[in-house]
């Protein structure tokens, strides 16, 4: 096969498409550039349950992103769930008053943590730990409460 | 008795041949240091596996995406989670479809030209001429195309991704009414760089590396006539797909299960 000017124009067109096409998967498709680039800072908090959380969950304020999270592990004395956390510097503006709760998004969606601000003049710092959590509702749990609670009161309603 | 003669007979001759396979795979990737001074060599061939194969990939991979988008909006507005479409497209093209189909593509478009090319270049005795000019035919012929298959693989393989996820975004977003600014931020939350997608180039790499090198070992180890060379390119495409599926199995087991 001959050498010739286009042909070099070509692969070089082509190498250069396939790079594109690897920065967008990089840029458009995966988190790479959301939270990454940025200065992140480290919180813990310990729940009783934290039911579904997987890490690189959402962290969210008042429903907007700030954060994801890092490791979930378990304390060996308390037996409660260690969840670490990072959240984006720019908001570092959070009381250390602040508290924790795990939700579900829609009826059958992931868990996160939203986070709520208290009114402490004192700022949650690097390493710092949320005090007053809320676990996870179990669902399981709920029910089986529910339907306790129905049969008692049934069996009251007969005397 | 015959069976049994046969069969190791036959087991003796895949040895043999894994051997004479192995040996010349050390000899080609031997022969990329000849290639620093020849980049032309390369540049050829990249051309002829590449740019070549830009058309069938890229065309291939808007509709597979676009497929995908409208099968997984009937499944997921079962559960009214459309707005996981953007994920699910991109985990799906990212992860499985865009390696192997790619590769499985790859393997009918060039690694078949290659198989015919070099078995015909050992059938009209090209390649013992060079060996007569005291040029080794592994250094000039196999090891420029062997290159050009390993870079150009992860290349192709990320071009069918993309151009998937945007006839994915075509269909779902445009056509289906799936809300443009949940099906990326779902896809972006749920894609990991390093998980998916560095995982997905590995794919790709290794099913570059695993069919190139059997497109060139059986164009290389053809039997010279002509009906042998249109059993080794049967041989290439069926022992690469083999290959390919059964790879992409093991390679999915190590990286996923978690």
């Amino acid at each position: 096969m001959q050498h010739t000017h286009t042909q070099d124009t070509l692969v070089g067109l082509f190498v250069a498409f396939g790079i594109a096409g690897l920065f967008f998967l990089a840029l458009q498709v995966s988190n790479l550039s959301s939270f990454s680039n940025d200065d992140t800072y480290t919180v813990t908090a310990r729940f009783q349950n934290s039911g579904g959380l997987k890490p690189r969950a959402t962290v969210s304020s008042s429903g907007v992103k700030i954060g994801q999270v890092k490791s979930i592990s378990l304390d060996p004395k308390t037996f409660e769930s260690v969840v670490e956390m990072s959240i984006s510097s720019r908001f570092n503006t959070l009381p250390d008053d602040t508290s924790a709760s795990i939700f579900t998004a829609g009826l059958l969606g992931e868990q996160y943590v939203s986070l709520e601000a208290g009114g402490s003049d004192e700022l949650l710092k690097d390493g710092g730990k949320i005090e007053l959590t809320q676990s996870a509702i179990i669902l399981e749990k709920v029910i089986g409460q529910f339907l306790f609670k129905s049969a008692e009161e049934k069996a009251e309603g007969n005397k | 008795m015959e069976l049994i003669r046969l069969l190791g007979q036959n087991t003796l001759a895949g040895f043999n041949k894994l051997g004479r396979g192995t040996y010349f795979l050390t000899h080609t990737l031997a022969g990329f240091m000849e290639l620093l001074p020849r980049p032309h060599l390369v540049i050829n061939q990249m051309y002829s596996v590449g740019v070549l194969s830009f058309l069938i990939i890229t065309i291939s991979g808007l509709f597979v995406g676009m497929v995908l988008s409208l099968q997984g909006y009937y499944i997921l507005s079962d559960f009214g989670a459309e707005e996981s479409l953007g994920l699910m497209v991109a985990a799906s093209l990212v992860r499985e479809l865009g390696p192997v189909v790619t590769a499985l593509l790859f393997a009918g478009r060039a690694g078949s030209a290659l198989t015919a090319e070099i078995g015909l270049m050992k059938a009209t005795e090209q390649l013992s001429g060079m060996e007569m000019m005291a040029v080794d035919p592994i250094n000039r012929i196999i090891s420029p195309r062997f290159l050009a298959g390993l870079i150009a693989m992860p290349l192709l393989a990320a071009l069918f991704s993309m151009v998937g996820i945007v006839g994915g975004h075509l269909v779902g977003v445009g056509l289906l009414g799936v809300d443009n600014g949940s099906f990326w931020s779902q896809m972006q939350a749920g894609i990991d760089f390093e998980d998916d997608i560095i995982n997905g180039v590995i794919k790709s790499l290794v099913f570059g590396f695993v069919t190139t090198w059997i497109a060139l070992f059986e164009g290389y180890d053809t039997t010279p006539t002509s009906e042998g060379v249109s059993r080794a390119t049967t041989r290439t495409v069926v022992n690469s797909a083999f290959s390919i599926l059964g790879l992409d199995f093991i390679l999915t087991a190590l990286m996923f299960g978690d």
